[in-house]
């Protein structure tokens, strides 16, 4: 079969690489300029897409021996991925930027380019399977649940995940640097990259407030009383309990959490850690990985953050938006995030979270 | 697409394959040991090679030996230009480069580096949509300014589209003003006549691996007398003006190179066009919506298509499936692929500028290698065309 290989110069997407060549594919490798004014090197396990990244992408296309490419989809992440993760902050939201960056860049932008030039899938590096089933591929979790990265991923529709090659969906990342090692990969202990790609000194709230100025707000508790001010509602999160530098003790001296953003007043409303509890979760923008369900209840998990637990829930489709109801509250949830929802390790479909039923601010944060 | 075992290197302006007599040259020396500069019979030697081929490049490029002066590279012999000149006139208080916005890399990153760093100006001349040089813009420009010019550079051929420039109608407007003209002959030395002396211009950059020589050893062709603000300090090898070991072996593979690259210019020139004239007219048979960027003088074997509604990442990746090497021209900046500066500066947008392609037949292409191109060019424009609307 004839595949681009996306190879980022990190480790996992070097050894998938090889082991798509090693199957018997004609595999063409294909490093993604996300950046028009790329740094240079790499800080740490910050930041990606450097020109060193580039760099060491392309000696490993020469060692496994195919043919390295550069293409260029800046304007295409900034449009859908930054502006998107900028303008979801504005409005209180929290947004994932690597879910947006499969759904729009790898496995649209590119997916699409390459099945144009007779290329029929995109084999990447990340920890997930795709496993043949008679309605169709489906989306699985990976072997290794520390690594397991379905959630990003559940953004894919049917058509996305056929177009998907995970060759490490099987192995622990131990095992994969290891591999990489016996390879001769120089990258092999390359650090994971961490934090947001485009923010490369990895300080979020610093680079929004470049973006969406700095202008200071209100900190109040759930009763509007002014318990200190911020630079910025935006750069915080619900259920953030640090950064807050509130001088005015809690009566009962238990911590207080961010439990509402209001973008509009520039105001951002603590309390308690059980004013944060979420039962209900609604979302909308539904994508399924599978098949779709009919509008009946069904009992599945759900998770609502990258490396989060999966909690039994039962969940329903209206036909516009998907709604869980969880077995046991969770703490702190974010509008903008996705939820997804698991079949046991088969990934259903994904909503982004616009509703929670949490007492203050179950809203879209605005 | 059938698969092709069968490939064809059409990317020679990049650079271009040893001639054999070159290798000869080159390996004979390799064997020996010498530094040029030393006074014993085997520096001698060393030196009578340097010499030898100095008169033979000298011979070449219609110059005295005495005004070649060995670099590193072409982009070399533009930097020791660039910033020799300005460097050595900045004194006088002359601190504008007047150039074309449509030269190579290697003059344009000195020039802006003088430009940041240095306080130099650019005084850009216009070129005209088939990348030429507007001469009367040009002497109305430079007269403006005469008196603050340290230096006019401009290119005596273009690497991307093959234009050839008219360079000594501009070194006439130097000389008139009595202003230091540098031009880049880099893409011409070999492929079309070019004289130095006839040029009448001040110096001129040549490298050795476009014409058949090793890579990395080049020259720049200085007028006697004149003196520049040297970049490399050490030994002072090159009239001062220069310093490093004189890379024996490169040395006599450049002149080698160089000495039957002039001997076979008017056949080598003759086979090259008609396979350019080959490969356009295939192309345009095969593919709608295609233009060729040419200018009337231009270089013989340089190509220029742009494929409306196709990305020339894409073309060229699947050209290099189909075993033809090709090149879109533009430069990999921080790696990342770019519109040409070239092309924005002939007037072309972005979108037009990047569905470009170039094609650079050398000595050593053959019919066979045109044809691979025209046989597989119609599929991969499809496809590359498809690629370039989702
Ligand atoms: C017009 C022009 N000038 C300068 C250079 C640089 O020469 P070199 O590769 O010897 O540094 C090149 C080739 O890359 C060229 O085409």
């Amino acid at each position: 079969m004839k595949v681009i290989a996306a190879m980022s110069g990190g480790v996992d997407s070097a050894v998938a690489a090889a082991r798509a060549v090693e199957a018997g594919h004609e595999v063409i490798g294909v490093h993604l300029a996300l950046s028009a004014n790329p740094q240079k090197y790499r800080s740490g396990a910050r930041g990606c897409c450097t020109v060193e990244d580039s760099h060491d992408a392309r000696r490993v296309a020469d060692i496994i021996g195919i043919p390295f490419y550069i293409w260029d989809m800046a304007s295409e992440f900034h449009e859908a991925v930054v502006d998107n993760f900028i303008s979801e902050y504005s409005i209180g939201r929290t947004p994932n930027p690597c879910l947006r960056c499969n759904e729009k860049i790898k496995f649209a932008a590119v997916l699409n380019r390459a099945r144009a030039m007779g290329y029929e899938k995109v084999v990447t590096g990340h920890y997930a399977k795709v496993v043949d089933s008679p309605t169709g591929p489906m989306l699985n979790r990976a072997n290794d649940p520390e690594k397991d990265q379905s959630y990003v991923l559940a953004v894919l529709t049917q058509d996305q995940i056929a177009g998907a090659m995970f060759p490490l969906g099987d192995t622990h990342k131990v095992d994969v640097r290891a591999e990489a090692q016996a390879r001769g990969f120089a990258l092999a202990q390359k650090p994971d990259s961490h934090d947001i790609c485009f923010v490369p000194s990895g300080d979020n709230a610093g680079w929004l407030r470049e973006r969406l100025g700095s202008e200071s707000g209100s900190i109040l508790d759930e009763h509007g009383k002014k318990l200190g001010s911020h630079k910025g509602a935006y750069t915080y999160t619900i259920g953030q309990r640090k950064g807050l530098n509130l001088t005015v003790p809690a009566n009962d001296g238990s911590p207080r959490y961010v439990l509402k953003i209001e973008p509009l007043s520039n105001t951002v409303v603590v309390g308690s850690h059980e004013k944060l509890a979420v039962s209900k979760i609604s979302g909308s923008e539904i994508k399924w990985c599978g098949p779709v369900p009919g509008n009946e209840a069904l009992r599945g998990f759900a998770q609502v953050r990258a490396h989060g637990q999966a909690l039994p829930c039962s969940y329903k489709f209206d036909g516009v938006n998907l709604t869980a109801i969880l077995d046991e509250p969770l703490y702190g949830l974010a509008a903008g995030q996705a939820l997804v929802i698991y079949d046991g390790d088969r990934v259903v479909g994904s909503a982004t979270i616009d509703h929670t039923d949490q007492a203050i601010g179950s809203s879209n944060g605005s | 697409m059938a698969i092709n075992s069968a490939t064809a290197y059409l990317d020679n302006a990049a650079t271009t394959a040893m001639v054999p007599e070159a290798v000869l040259a080159m390996s004979q020396q390799l064997s020996k040991v010498g530094n040029a500069s030393s006074l014993h019979a085997a520096g001698r030697s060393a030196r009578k090679v340097v010499e030898e081929s100095r008169e033979a490049i000298a011979d070449a490029v219609g110059a005295s030996p005495s005004e070649v002066i060995f670099t590193a590279s072409g982009t070399e012999a533009n930097n020791l230009a660039l910033k020799g000149f300005y460097w050595h006139r900045l004194a006088e208080g002359r601190n504008v480069i007047a150039t074309s916005p449509i030269e190579h890399h290697a003059i344009l990153d000195p020039l802006e580096w003088l430009v940041d760093h240095e306080n130099a100006k650019w005084l850009e001349l216009d070129v005209d949509q088939n990348g030429q040089v507007l001469i009367e813009g040009a002497e109305k420009k430079i007269k403006e300014v005469a008196n603050s010019i340290s230096l006019i550079s401009i290119m005596h051929s273009n690497n991307e589209v093959g234009s050839v420039q008219h360079v000594g109608e501009i070194a006439a407007i130097a000389g008139e003003l009595d202003l230091p003209i540098h031009t880049d002959a880099v893409q011409s030395f070999g492929k079309i006549p070019l004289s130095f002396r006839e040029l009448n211009v001040t110096a001129m950059s040549l490298s050795a691996h476009k014409i058949g020589g090793p890579l990395g050893i080049g020259a720049l062709v200085l007028k006697k007398g004149l003196d520049l603000t040297p970049v490399l300090h050490g030994g002072g090898q090159e009239r001062d003006l220069r310093s490093g070991t004189l890379d024996t072996p490169a040395i006599a593979g450049f002149a080698a190179a160089a000495t039957i690259a002039i001997a076979e210019l008017n056949s080598r020139a003759a086979r090259v066009r008609k396979l350019r004239e080959r490969l356009i007219s295939g192309v345009l048979a095969k593919v709608e919506n295609t233009s060729v960027n040419s200018a009337k003088d231009h270089l013989p074997g340089i190509a220029h298509f742009t494929f409306e509604g196709a990305e020339g990442d894409a073309l060229l990746l699947l050209l290099d499936a189909q075993g033809v090497q090709c090149s879109t021209g533009s430069a990999c900046s921080a790696g990342v692929p770019r519109p040409s500066h070239v092309l924005l500066a002939m007037g072309m947008n972005d979108k037009r500028a990047k569905s470009s392609l170039r094609f650079s037949i050398g000595p050593s292409t053959t019919e066979a290698d045109i044809d691979l191109v025209i046989s597989v060019i119609a599929p991969v424009v499809e496809r590359a065309r498809a690629a370039g609307l989702v």
